[in-house]
């Protein structure tokens, strides 16, 4: 087995050392009714990288790749280039193959690049700071939801009509277990919710996405305003970081908490994870904050360096009094997302954004003239939602047989609200062609 | 013969320089100082060509477009240099032997990172039609039937994002199941003193009360000791096993019936299950559900903390109450269940992630045990178990091992051996970092004092081995001998020296500011 | 002015109507440095031997019980700017939340300075 080192006769001497005949003796303590004579039935020998490269190969064969096709598919994960030099510096194994940064005088390469990030997700939040990051933008709102409730000891948590069902079920899943009263409210497609009137004195925190899950923008500045004379916490979501290149930052507008799913600066689609979570609130909370925090201090010698801190909130210490049970962040994500930042730069990411939404409003122009179809938004970033006359679900399918892939029918995460059937959530990023766009159009008119 | 005649000396001169060495710059040939990317902003430079927006009338809903972001900017050559220096200043796997007790620091072989990035897994989107995913459901659902033939448990939930979201599935799952029982008055959690700190924190975030049991003087578990603490109101044992002093818990099967005569359920912390893949399954201990760290015994890179994956493995009691979504293999291919109302029989306690899971880990795993197959996977057990003996044999007379007999992949130390040295055991490590080694996890488990835990794992060889079992044994003599000075100085050969930890917590700078101008600072002062 | 202490190392000065709570220089020691506190805020009313403040170090967070029934009259605010306050006067300075007190029997019933000095002996 080439990932084993002992040979043969390593082993004898080995169990010679220890002073037993066999491995076997060492096991002692299993129970014999649970010792296993041999290997596990049912499953196969050890095979070469050709043989496990080709079985591999042929079940990725058989997926429709984003780059293969005209390809629109957003609702909370984006296809955008990312730089190669991102993923060559990720395969270092330093940075691989290193643990959490325990021992800080062997990984501030690791607590230098979570330093970096913490400040960049401050930057592109407008908040004062950051953690190292979450498993992904779900678990962080969920994770902000039980940090608000702990801040101001409430117990009430209004959910927007635009917030992504998934991120809305995570909620009520690791909420609802916790006690708390979770107010969903209903699909927002039409961008119409007033969520100031739901809040009072038992409202723990309100969570707003923007764009929303239907591409609405919204300034929140009021919200934020009528919240916070309530002793209420506004949550921002973000699904789509890159539109932090061109929109107001949720800090400006007032928010408490910022959470962002991050995939789409340095990280790949990879059929939903893994992904990376960002996590940013003002500085007064920072106590209450969960997760991994890089901090700067000195070393001996009086030279700047990392370490882990503010750790007692955590876990390995706390234990049942922890803030969250949380060990690992996203570490190699984190990274991506780090890398890939700064060859952005300031310029690239106002850019990258700019062409992201030009070329949206082309593409919701290029549908708007479809007949029968519609934009439902007034504005968007990169997705917007479109009205079609037909159930939503049935034109993408049939699209998907001409090869090309439309963008998620929003009955795929409603499926028990009525009325939603003909709406689509159509993304355009920088990926896309103009090309692209128009085989699109004429697929519609051919499926409609 | 026309020559080349000024060449270089080809000997060294044998002039030595004794003491620190300081340069010019602070750096030390490969060890590069290293600004932050904040400080190296060059103005005008760019690292990705991007052409022109299309020119349109922007729709941003009356939003008025951001003044700026804050961020520097650098040609690519300056990103790539910057975080590769970096990268040095970490210890690595690939680089130095990580004898981390229980965290499983085992090579990561990079066919998975090359699977991973084929772009038939690498870029689908999550929420394409299921029609144009079906390799990827078949591999969610080849994995599964790995895990559950290896564990010998009927159903695996596949969505938990790290081994801690495991924890939080499994006792989600029984805190679902109690109350379909109409038990919910079951709301007590016997954690063992020797776990790790998520199982508690895990049991509390769930609304559960944590009741310790306290660990033998052999550091076990003992079944009088949990039927002690057994009534109506029990909802679960958490017990890890191996446990963290890399003891197979012997009683365990008394332990398992006992609880479940009780009527609580046995959620197994499957962190160590590395050391008995493909030798013990853990149905025939009785588990009920065990979360899986795929980085710790399939080899899914640690990436510095994360990301990680921690599929549950659930029993038939605990398995209609498996979180959304899951994988169905019907007759027209694997379909997706997403919905509460597509499960059929089956009623989820909901949703723990976006999407569907760490389908990038999935893949490495995946390839991991394809590679071994079900006679390599046992032999991962076997020699993860053979190293750790070795270890603890080749070292038991010159440190304290804290417990008699054979250990499992771990071996546990305390600081007996270190008694009136004056040498503590984070003074220890900190000499074995310069002598090129990651320490051993100290302090931890917290039931032996001064708590040195080493896990050597299956993928280091002998004569790796020997070196350091070399080094340790040197270093003990060291500490007995009376050096506390070369200890209490360790490291001195690392970029940075010992930090100081409070004055971080104190006064916390947990992100970079953009210092304000000598002339905007000399104006303010007027 | 009378002092009194509790197993769990924290003091109790009386001083006219008003108590005022700390930990013990062996308390302070054995957290080792100090790097945060949170101290309660005025009118919380305290149960004896429930929670009603947080002391943090660099590797450890450790609740501060009541140690007797009342009123919270007023928290240290000097301890959010410098917690090292705790390590460097924790008898003084470093004291953690001004109370009333509810039942005098209590507060009677704790250690005085001897038996204390020799509780912390016997440890």
């Amino acid at each position: 087995m080439r990932y084993l080192p002992l040979t043969d006769a390593d082993r004898s001497s080995m169990l010679a050392t220890i002073g037993v005949d066999s491995v076997d003796a060492l096991f002692r303590d299993v129970p014999d009714h649970a010792k296993l004579p041999g290997k596990i039935a049912g499953l196969p020998d050890h095979k070469g990288e050709l043989e496990v490269e080709r079985h591999l190969s042929r079940l990725a064969a058989k997926n429709v790749t984003a780059s293969s096709v005209p390809f629109f598919v957003g609702a909370g994960a984006y296809k955008h280039h990312v730089p190669a030099s991102v993923d060559q510096i990720l395969l270092r194994g330093e940075f691989l193959t290193s643990y959490t940064p325990y021992q800080p005088e062997v990984t501030q390469g690791t607590l230098q690049y979570l330093f970096e990030f913490q400040t960049q997700v401050a930057l592109l939040t407008g908040m004062d700071v950051a953690n190292a990051s979450m498993y992904d933008g779900a678990t962080g709102t969920a994770e902000a939801v039980l940090m608000a409730a702990r801040v101001n000891k409430r117990n009430k948590v209004i959910l927007s009509g635009g917030l992504h069902p998934h991120y809305r079920e995570v909620v009520e899943t690791t909420c609802g277990i916790m006690g708390m009263d979770i107010r969903a409210q209903a699909p927002d497609w039409k961008n119409a919710e007033d969520l100031s009137a739901l809040l009072d004195a038992e409202t723990a925190c309100v969570v707003v996405q923007t764009p929303s899950l239907f591409g609405h923008l919204r300034d929140f500045t009021a919200l934020c305003d009528a919240a916070h004379a309530k002793g209420v916490m506004v949550i921002v979501v973000v699904t789509e970081v890159v539109s932090l290149g061109l929109l107001p930052s949720p800090g400006s507008m007032g928010a408490d908490i910022v959470v962002c799913e991050g995939q789409s600066i340095g990280n790949g689609l990879n059929f939903g994870g893994p992904y990376v979570g960002l996590f940013a609130t003002r500085d007064k909370y920072v106590r209450q904050m969960p997760g991994r925090l890089c901090g700067q201090t000195v070393d001996a010698d009086g030279k700047r360096g990392f370490v882990l801190t503010l750790s007692t909130r955590e876990q390995h210490i706390r234990r049942e009094k922890a803030t969250s049970n949380i060990c690992t962040n996203s570490g190699l994500c984190a990274l991506a997302f780090t890398i890939h930042l700064s060859l952005l730069g300031e310029q690239g990411l106002v850019q990258l954004a700019r062409i992201n939404h030009a070329n949206a409003v082309t593409l919701a122009d290029k549908l708007s003239a479809v007949k029968g179809v519609s934009v439902v938004n007034d504005g968007f970033f990169n997705e917007f939602t479109v009205k079609l006359p037909k159930k939503a679900a049935k034109v993408v399918s049939k699209l998907a047989a001409k090869d090309i892939l439309a963008g998620v029918p929003v009955s795929r995460l409603y499926p028990d609200v009525e009325g939603l059937d003909d709406l689509l959530l159509v993304a355009a990023t920088e990926i896309n062609s103009v090309e692209d766009m128009d085989a699109l159009v004429r697929g519609l008119e051919e499926v409609l | 013969m026309a020559m080349n005649n000024q060449g270089r000396d080809s000997t060294p001169h044998s002039v030595s320089v004794t003491g620190d060495v300081v340069t010019f710059t602070g750096n030390k040939a490969l060890q590069q100082e290293e600004a932050l990317i904040f400080e190296m902003d060059n103005p005008g430079a760019v690292g990705v060509d991007l052409p022109e927006p299309v020119t349109v009338k922007t729709r941003l809903g009356g939003l008025s477009a951001r003044a700026g972001v804050g961020l520097p900017q650098l040609a690519e050559p300056d990103v790539v240099r910057h975080y590769t220096r970096l990268s040095q200043k970490n210890f690595a796997i690939d680089t130095t032997m990580y004898p981390l007790g229980s965290c499983t620091m085992k090579h990561n072989p990079r066919l998975n990172e090359k699977m991973a990035r084929l772009p038939g897994f690498g870029d689908i989107h999550p929420m394409q039609p299921v029609e144009t995913v079906q390799g990827a459901l078949e591999l969610i659902d080849q994995l599964a039937y790995w895990l559950k033939t290896l564990t010998g448990m009927p159903a695996v939930a596949m969505s938990p994002g790290a081994g801690a979201h495991g924890e939080l599935c499994g006792l989600m799952a029984i805190h679902a199941a109690l109350d379909a029982r109409g038990e919910s008055h079951r709301r007590r959690v016997l954690v063992p003193e020797s776990a790790h700190g998520t199982n508690p924190a895990t049991a509390a975030f769930c609304g559960f009360t944590v009741d310790t049991i306290p660990a033998e003087e052999n550091g076990r578990v003992s079944v009088e000791a949990v039927k002690a603490k057994l009534g109506d109101d029990v909802a679960c044992i958490m017990l890890t096993n191996p446990n963290t002093c890399g003891l197979f818990e012997p009683q365990i099967r008394e332990i398992a019936d006992a609880v479940h005569a009780a009527g609580g359920y046995f959620y197994c912390d499957g962190a160590n299950y590395n050391a008995i893949v493909g030798r013990v399954r853990p149905a025939d201990l009785g588990v009920d559900a065990m979360h899986i760290n795929l980085h710790k015994t399939f080899s899914t890179p640690h990436g510095g903390g994360g990301p990680g994956s921690g599929p549950v493995v659930l029993s038939d009691a605990l398995a209609p109450f498996a979180p959304l979504p899951f994988v169905v293999h019907g007759k027209d291919g694997f379909t997706l269940v997403e919905h509460a109302k597509d499960a059929g029989e089956a009623t989820p306690f909901g949703r723990l992630k976006g999407f569907h899971g760490q389908m990038g880990m999935f893949v490495r795993a995946l390839s991991y045990m394809l590679s071994h197959g079900a006679d390599g996977l046992r032999q991962v057990a076997s020699d993860a178990v053979l190293n750790a003996n070795y270890v603890l044999a080749s070292l038991k007379d010159v440190m304290s091992a804290s417990f008699e007999g054979p250990c499992m992949h771990e071996a546990l130390f305390d600081d007996r051996f270190l008694k009136g040295t004056g040498v503590t055991p984070l003074d220890f490590a900190k000499a074995m970092i310069d002598e090129g080694y990651h320490p051993m996890t100290m302090y931890f488990p917290l039931v032996v004092h001064g708590a040195l835990l080493i896990e050597p794992t299956e993928t280091e060889s002998k004569r790796t081995l020997d070196q350091f079992i070399g080094t340790m044994r040197h270093l003990a003599e060291k500490a007995i001998a009376g050096d506390l000075a070369h200890f209490q100085a360790a490291p001195r050969l690392t970029p940075r020296k010992r930090l100081d930890e409070t004055q971080a917590a104190r006064k916390p700078v947990l992100r970079w500011v953009k210092p304000v101008p000598q002339a905007v600072v000399a104006q303010a002062a007027e | 002015m009378t002092i009194r202490f509790t197993k769990d190392h924290e003091w109790i000065k009386l001083d006219g109507g008003v108590a005022t709570v700390g930990i013990t220089d062996y308390a302070q020691n054995a957290l080792g440095d100090v790097v945060f506190v949170e101290v309660p805020d005025a009118g919380k009313v305290l149960e004896q031997g429930k929670d009603a403040a947080v002391v943090e170090s660099v590797k450890a967070a450790s609740e501060i019980y009541a140690p007797v029934d009342g009123t919270v009259i007023e928290g240290n605010a000097a301890l959010g700017d410098d917690p090292s306050l705790v390590n460097t006067a924790p008898e003084g300075d470093g004291w953690f939340f001004k109370m009333s007190i509810k039942d005098m029997a209590q507060f009677d019933a704790l250690m005085d300075q001897d038996a204390y000095k020799s509780f912390t002996e016997g440890l």
